[in-house]
C-alpha cells in the first residue's frame, strides 16, 4: 500500500510527524484513517466507531 | 517504577500524556487493546507493571482489561469497579442516589409499556438514554406521547437487548450549556461550561467550551460525586437546574480533555500521571512489604496530587 494514499479515495496525503495508532483525517474524502506503520509511513481504514465507545 | 498504558487509538489526549510521562522520565508500555492478552490462570508480563493507565476507547475492553488486572493486584487508572459504576448511567444513577448526590430524576423500565407510563409521570419532555453509551449518542429528547410510542418501539425492535432497559430522565432547562468538570482524586482540578444551541452539550457533537470557576458549591458536589462512584480521575457532568441548583448528570471515567486544556491552561494530563505514579507507589510499597505475590485489590486507592494549586472561587 503506498504510504502517503488514503486508501478509500487515494488522494495524497501529508503524513509528517505522526505517531502508531493516531487517526488522520483524508483531507478529500474525510475517511478516518489510522497510521498502521511507521516505517514505512502506512494507514488503513480507521476502526469504524462501535457503541460502547467514548468516555 | 514500569507503567503500562492500554489504549485503542492515539489522540491528543494520549500524544499528552505520553509528553507528561516522558517528561518525568518514567518507563511505560503502549499496549494496544486490539493485541492484548490475558491468560486468568498466570498474568504473565502483565505483573511487570506497577500500574496500567486505561484508555482505551471501548468501555467494555476497558472495564474487562481493569477487572483482570485488579484481581490480580495491579492497580489501574481508573479501578475496575468504578468504571463499571461510570460506564453504566444506570450503576452511576444508583450509586449518586445512594449517596444523596442531587441529580435528575430518573425512572428505569424494562418493556415498552411500562416506559410509557414512566415517562408520563415524568411529564413531558424527557430523554430517553441508552445505559451504555458516550459522546451524545442516540440521546432522544421526547416532546410526546407519539414520539415516545415511536421511540420505545424502535428501541425494543431495533436495538441490542440493553435497549429494552429504559433509562428516563427528566428534561432539566439548563442555560445554553452544561458544566464539564474535572476531578482528580480529591480534588476538583477544573472545569469548563460547553455552550450549545442545542440541547446535547458533547464538544464531540458541537459543543463549544469556556472557562468555568470552580466555587465552594460546584467543588463540593463535585467530590460527592467521585467519591460516590468510587474516586479516580473523572470527568462529571454538571446541569444547572434554575430551581434546583446543580445536579449531576453523568460521571466519566476515561475523560478526554483536548478542548479543556487549551481552554483552562491546566495540565489535566501531567495530573494524571501524578496520579498513576502515586497508585503505582503504593503498589511497590505494598509489594515491597508483602512479598511479591500479586493480591487482589480490595480497597480503593486513596490518594492525593500534591504540589497543585487549586483556586477554588
Amino acid at each position: 500500500m503506498n504510504a502517503s494514499t488514503c486508501p478509500e479515495c487515494d488522494a495524497a496525503l501529508d503524513l509528517g510527524n505522526v505517531v502508531q495508532g493516531e487517526i488522520v483525517v483524508c483531507p478529500d474524502c474525510s475517511t478516518d484513517l489510522e497510521v498502521v506503520s511507521l516505517e514505512p509511513v502506512s494507514v488503513a481504514l480507521a476502526p469504524m466507531e462501535q457503541e460502547d465507545w467514548g468516555e | 517504577m514500569k507503567i503500562g498504558v492500554l489504549l485503542s487509538r492515539v489522540r491528543l489526549e494520549e500524544k499528552w500524556l505520553f509528553a507528561a510521562l516522558d517528561k518525568r522520565g518514567l518507563t511505560y508500555d503502549r499496549i494496544d487493546d486490539r493485541e492484548a492478552i490475558f491468560d486468568i490462570a498466570q498474568p504473565g508480563g502483565w505483573a511487570e507493571y506497577d500500574v496500567v493507565l486505561e484508555r482505551s476507547v471501548s468501555f467494555a475492553r476497558g472495564l474487562y482489561a481493569t477487572q483482570m488486572l485488579n484481581a490480580w493486584g495491579i492497580p489501574t487508572v481508573n479501578m475496575a469497579h468504578v468504571a463499571a459504576t461510570c460506564g453504566d448511567k444506570l450503576a452511576t444513577t444508583a450509586a449518586l442516589a445512594r449517596a444523596g448526590v442531587p441529580q435528575p430524576r430518573v425512572k428505569v423500565a424494562f418493556t415498552p409499556e411500562a416506559a410509557l407510563a414512566a415517562i408520563e409521570e415524568l411529564g413531558y419532555p424527557v430523554v430517553l438514554k441508552p445505559v451504555i453509551g458516550s459522546w451524545g449518542r442516540l440521546l432522544s429528547k421526547i416532546n410526546d406521547r407519539d414520539a415516545a410510542e415511536a421511540i420505545l418501539e424502535h428501541k425494543e425492535t431495533l436495538g441490542s437487548y440493553q435497549h429494552s432497559i429504559f433509562y428516563i430522565q427528566e428534561y432539566i432547562a439548563k442555560p445554553g450549556r452544561d458544566i464539564r468538570a474535572f476531578v482528580i482524586g480529591d480534588q476538583t482540578v477544573c472545569a469548563i461550561y460547553r455552550n450549545s444551541p442545542h440541547w446535547i452539550t458533547n464538544t464531540a457533537r458541537g459543543g463549544k467550551g469556556e472557562t468555568c470557576s470552580i466555587t465552594h458549591e460546584l467543588n463540593a458536589i463535585c467530590l460527592a460525586a467521585a467519591n460516590a462512584v468510587g474516586s479516580g480521575v473523572l470527568a462529571i457532568d454538571v446541569l444547572e437546574d434554575p430551581q434546583r441548583g446543580y445536579l449531576i448528570n453523568e460521571v466519566n471515567h476515561t475523560m478526554e480533555f483536548h478542548t479543556t486544556v487549551p481552554v483552562t491552561d491546566v495540565d489535566i494530563p501531567g495530573m494524571i500521571v501524578d496520579y498513576a505514579i502515586i497508585a503505582g507507589c503504593q503498589r511497590k510499597a505494598s509489594r515491597a512489604e508483602n512479598g511479591q505475590g500479586l493480591d487482589a485489590i480490595t480497597t480503593p486507592i486513596a490518594t492525593r496530587v500534591a504540589g497543585y494549586q487549586v483556586g477554588v472561587a
